[in-house]
Formats: C-alpha cells, sequence, structure tokens
C-alpha cells in the first residue's frame, strides 16, 4: 500500500514534536507509517505519544545498536525498511542527526534528497528558504525514493482521533554499520528557556552588549523567548556557539526578533531576516540592521531593554 | 599517515547572494575559501605537525581535494598556504549544477584513488548548507562516520580517533578504527592566518587538475543531467516593509513596549 515513511525523533523518552509536523506533511501525498528507532523495551512508550496524529501505523525497531553506534545503524535499520514498505518518500526532521541520516540513506537507496524544506505538498514538491531566506526555492526529487529533511516548526502539527497501530520489526544491524563506538552520551543541558529554532520570540545579543547579555537574557526571560548571539558575540567567547544566530550559525524565523546592539552584517542577516516582525536596538544610526526592522531604537541597548521590561511588566499586572 | 581534508570555493558568505536561472549567481560575488572548511584544515595541522616535528620528509601529510572550476585553485592555494602539502582540483564542464549526490561521488573517488587513512570536512559550506557530505562520503567509502566534532584525538600509532560529537541533542564521545571521515564544527579552534613565508611556500607546491575521466565516472551522472533533484522556481524574497525609526531620548524603552502590545506580542 502506498505510504510515506517518517523517522519519529526522540530524545530522554519523549518523542519530538517534529513527529506530528512531519506526519502533518507526509499525509498530504500518503497514509503514513513512522519509524521509531529506539533502545530494547522503550518502543511502546514512546509509539502511544504519537497517538492524535496522522501516523497510521508504527514501525518500530528495538536494538542497542542505536544509542551504540549511532547514524550509521539507524541508516542501516531504516534502509532496511525502506527496502520492505516501499514508500513514495521519506521525511526526516532537519536536524543535524536528520540531515546526516538523509544524506546517507540517499545514497543507500539510491534516491535524491532535499534538506531544510519548510513545506511539502501532495505531489511531493518542496518548497525551501535559501541564502538565509533570500530567495524562496521550490524542488522535487526526480531520481528514486525522495529523502526529504524538513525544518524542525515549519509547520503547525494537525490532530486527528487517530490511533496508530504499531507493529515491532525484528532487524538485524550489519557489522558494516557498528564501525563506530559511542562510549558516552550526554544530553544537552536544557535550560529553561525555549530551543533557539522553534522559538516564538528571540532576542538576540551582540557586539554591543560588550559581553553582558543580562539585560538580553531578563528580555527573554520575561518573554518567554530563546535567546540568540552574533558571530561577534561568540567568537568573542560572550555566549556559547549554539546560539549563534547567521549565516554559519542557526537560521531562525520567529514571531519577533529582537536585535540588540547587532549590526546586522550579512552574516547575521541571513541567519533572520525571514523573522516576522523585527526590531532593533543600537547606538549606530547608521547600523545595517535598521534597513530590516520593523521597530528601531537608536539608543543605548542597557538604557531601553530595562525601560521596556518595566513597562510590558506594568501592562500587564 | 595520508588525511586527505575537502574543501570548496563558495560566494564569500559577507557578500549578498543572488539566484539566476534557479541557480546560485557565482560570478557576480567574490570566492573565497569555505570558512567551515578552514577549520578542518586547522585541526588537521594540529594533528600533523607535533608527529612530523623534527622530520626531513613530513610522514604524515594532508591533501586538499576539492571539485569546481579553475578559479577554485585560489581555495586549494590559500589552505596550501596555512600548511596542507598538497591539492587535487577536479574540474570538467559535465560538473556543473551537480547536486549533494553527485558531489559525494566524485570526492568519493577521489580519495578512495588516494590512499587515504582520514578524511577531514567542515560540517557545511556556507552557500548551499546541506550539512549532508560527510555523512555522504562515509555511506560511499564505507569508513566510520566521526562528525560535528569539537574535539579531535588521534591515535596514530594505534590508527584510532576519538571525537566529542556536540550538536543541538548534546555530547557524544565516539570513536573508531581508520578510516575515518571527521567533520569539525567551527568551535573546535582558531584557524592561523597564512604566514609570508607560508603563502611563498604554497606558490611552490603541486595542485594535480583531473578531470572526470580520470577516475572513470561518466558525465551523465554528475552535473545538472545527472542530479536526482530538480529546482522547479526560484523567487527573490520582496523587500520587507520600510519600518518605524526612533531615537532614544528617555522613553524609547517605554515606547518599544507600546508597539510590542499594538501587535500583541507581549
Amino acid at each position: 500500500m502506498s505510504n510515506v515513511l517518517i523517522l519519529a525523533d526522540h530524545d530522554s523518552g519523549k518523542v519530538a514534536k517534529t513527529a506530528a509536523e512531519l506526519a502533518t506533511l507526509g499525509k498530504r501525498a500518503s497514509s503514513v507509517n513512522a519509524v521509531i528507532l529506539s533502545a530494547p523495551g522503550q518502543s511502546d512508550a514512546l509509539a502511544a505519544q504519537l497517538a492524535n496524529t496522522e501516523v497510521e501505523k508504527v514501525l518500530s525497531v528495538e536494538s542497542d545498536d542505536f544509542a551504540k553506534h549511532g547514524i550509521a545503524a539507524m541508516v542501516d535499520a531504516l534502509s532496511q525498511i525502506v527496502a520492505t514498505t516501499n514508500p513514495v518518500a521519506v521525511l526526516i526532521p532537519s536536524t543535524a542527526r536528520g540531515k546526516e541520516i538523509a544524506g546517507r540513506l540517499a545514497v543507500r537507496i539510491g534516491g535524491g534528497v532535499i534538506t531544510d524544506a519548510v513545506d511539502v505538498a501532495s505531489n511531493l514538491q518542496t518548497t525551501q528558504s535559501v541564502f538565509g531566506g533570500s530567495f524562496t526555492v521550490t524542488a522535487s526529487v526526480k531520481t528514486g525514493t525522495p529523502v526529504i529533511t524538513v525544518r524542525p516548526s515549519a509547520v503547525e502539527a494537525s490532530s486527528t482521533s487517530n490511533s496508530p497501530t504499531v507493529e515491532k520489526l525484528s532487524i538485524s544491524i550489519a557489522d558494516s554499520a557498528k564501525l563506530v563506538t559511542i562510549s558516552e552520551s550526554k544530553p544537552a543541558v536544557k535550560g529553561g528557556r525555549p530551543e533557539l529554532t522553534e522559538a516564538k520570540i528571540v532576542i538576540s545579543g551582540g557586539r554591543g552588549t560588550n559581553g553582558d547579555f543580562s539585560q538580553v537574557e531578563a528580555m527573554a526571560d520575561l518573554l518567554g523567548a530563546a535567546v540568540g548571539a552574533s558571530r561577534a558575540a561568540t567568537d568573542a567567547g560572550w555566549y556559547p556557539h549554539t546560539h549563534q544566530v547567521g549565516q554559519t550559525g542557526k537560521t531562525v524565523s520567529p514571531q519577533l526578533y529582537v536585535a540588540c546592539g547587532i549590526s546586522g552584517a550579512i552574516q547575521h542577516r541571513a541567519g533572520m531576516q525571514t523573522s516576522k516582525t523585527i526590531v532593533a536596538i543600537n547606538k549606530d544610526p547608521e547600523a545595517p540592521i535598521f534597513d530590516l526592522a520593523d521597530f528601531g531604537v537608536v539608543g543605548d541597548l542597557f538604557a531601553v531593554l530595562p525601560q521596556a521590561r518595566e513597562a510590558i511588566a506594568a501592562k500587564r499586572s | 599517515m595520508k588525511i586527505a581534508i575537502c574543501v570548496k570555493q563558495v560566494p564569500d558568505s559577507w557578500a549578498e547572494k543572488k539566484m539566476v536561472n534557479g541557480v546560485l549567481d557565482r560570478e557576480s560575488v567574490d570566492a573565497v575559501l569555505n570558512d567551515l572548511d578552514e577549520y578542518a584544515i586547522e585541526e588537521a595541522l594540529r594533528v600533523v605537525e607535533p608527529l612530523n616535528e623534527g622530520k626531513e620528509t613530513p610522514e604524515h601529510t594532508i591533501t586538499l581535494i576539492s571539485m569546481g572550476p579553475d578559479r577554485a585553485t585560489e581555495a586549494i592555494r590559500k589552505g596550501l598556504s596555512m600548511g596542507a602539502d598538497s591539492g587535487v582540483l577536479v574540474t570538467d564542464p559535465a560538473l556543473a549544477g551537480s547536486d549533494a549526490i553527485a558531489t559525494s561521488k566524485v570526492l568519493s573517488e577521489v580519495i578512495r584513488a588516494g590512499g587515504f587513512d582520514l578524511v577531514f570536512c567542515g560540517t557545511e559550506s556556507t552557500d548551499a548548507r546541506m550539512s549532508v557530505i560527510p555523512a555522504m562520503l562515509a555511506e560511499r567509502l564505507g569508513w566510520a562516520q566521526l562528525t560535528f566534532a569539537g574535539s579531535v584525538k588521534v591515535d596514530a600509532s594505534n590508527s584510532v580517533v576519538e571525537i566529542a560529537r556536540m550538536t543541538e541533542s548534546g555530547v557524544e564521545t565516539m570513536s573508531a578504527k581508520f578510516p575515518c571521515v571527521v567533520s569539525v564544527i567551527e568551535k573546535i579552534n582558531e584557524p592561523r592566518y597564512p604566514s609570508f613565508k607560508g603563502i611563498m611556500a604554497a606558490k611552490k607546491k603541486v595542485i594535480e587538475n583531473k578531470s572526470l575521466a580520470d577516475f572513470g565516472i561518466s558525465a551523465a551522472e554528475v552535473g545538472a543531467t545527472g542530479a536526482w533533484s530538480v529546482v522547479a522556481d526560484a523567487q527573490a524574497r520582496p523587500p520587507r516593509d520600510k519600518g518605524v525609526k526612533i531615537e532614544d531620548s528617555g522613553e524609547a524603552g517605554a515606547k518599544l513596549a507600546d508597539y510590542l502590545a499594538e501587535k500583541r506580542l507581549v
């Protein structure tokens, strides 16, 4: 039967929200089978979390090899599932790991690969936002089974009253997929703040912070926002590299982006210019960031941010 | 130990990029060595330099491999001036418009032919930003994939590499026996600037020019005709509407709060 295969990512016993998003896109083309690759004994609890999504059937594989050998083992299992279920497309989350899995899988199964789609149509044509959102590209795979990675939060997941059936597959991982041994795995320490690429609001700091992100963070916490940083700020060691927004960092597209003390070089703009509303605070009236800003303040972020915070808090009370 | 590093010439990441007929216009902007490849070169140099110390002819070598037009020589030359030993450039008219599938095919054949122990790469190129080539190379070569390394330890005498893989999902310590494909993140080091001596030395280093035929790859497998995906349309994003800009004379913070409230953003 015609189907779309999605990879349901999970971490620390929780299925990622990308699974429901991929299912929503996959359902446009065909019925959705979700693959869960997990450690032994985990798959039932994970599969249960796919209830009320567009997933029709869960295909689960339990093996210690995924945690021990990583991506190559996951690709090996996926390629075997593709061979037996013959999907019209494979959808994978656009994370660092997801993109690598997609690349290897595409080579293995002889299908074209498209990464970082922000939309997938019922005919499997993809939409991508490239060069930091300065161009929108539609593309499709013309050879083999399309392997497509989709950016997290690109679409709103639809909810259903489905409760998917679960099929446990017994698959053995080839020795050639066990070349790497993972000896230790430390999940990212999740602070109280949302993930940068998933946040509805992002407050970013740059050179103008002079290394003091306290005002940027305080504003982020008031608004439930993620904290971003320019390359100048991460290169200076003022903020962790994982928070870098820009050409060589993360690409974000939140409802609101507030650039504090960021001049707005192309390098940075490439990572944030598709944000819905952009606010810029900078001492330099000539800073290029003002060309993008819906609301620009020529001023000192250390004066503007605390005052804005106070005013917002006052409005809320 | 022989290390290959895959490098790419890309449009300057600080310049505006444009598309013409669905492909990146590479002619109108300065072309430079992909920023992120410099970290791979630096890391490989840090691996071999201590091992080569005091040796007349270096026992451990670094070869830069690239695919692109003739002018990609400049990008390779920059890497040579940082300290790599030699270069291989695959140039062929048939390569224009190649996708990642084809690129990984060509690079993997060059690597296979060169008898390397390790391949180093940046995590992505700043133009296409797919981040798939290192993984595809590991797949095609059947080598161990050690990617997104925030630190690399090479034990040359035991032929083992250990890395700390650093991504948004956390840190994983992983290791494998040679041969391996390693990609490094930009946090790993501070790439050196080529010294005057390095630039002079690079002029004498050999860059081999190769064609597809040298690796037995047919033109039909690569380029726009061999691509497994096709661009239907590319549209420039409409310019943003001009916004409001105010000068802070003591009440800008409050005005900002009003603006956000009015837009229902707070």
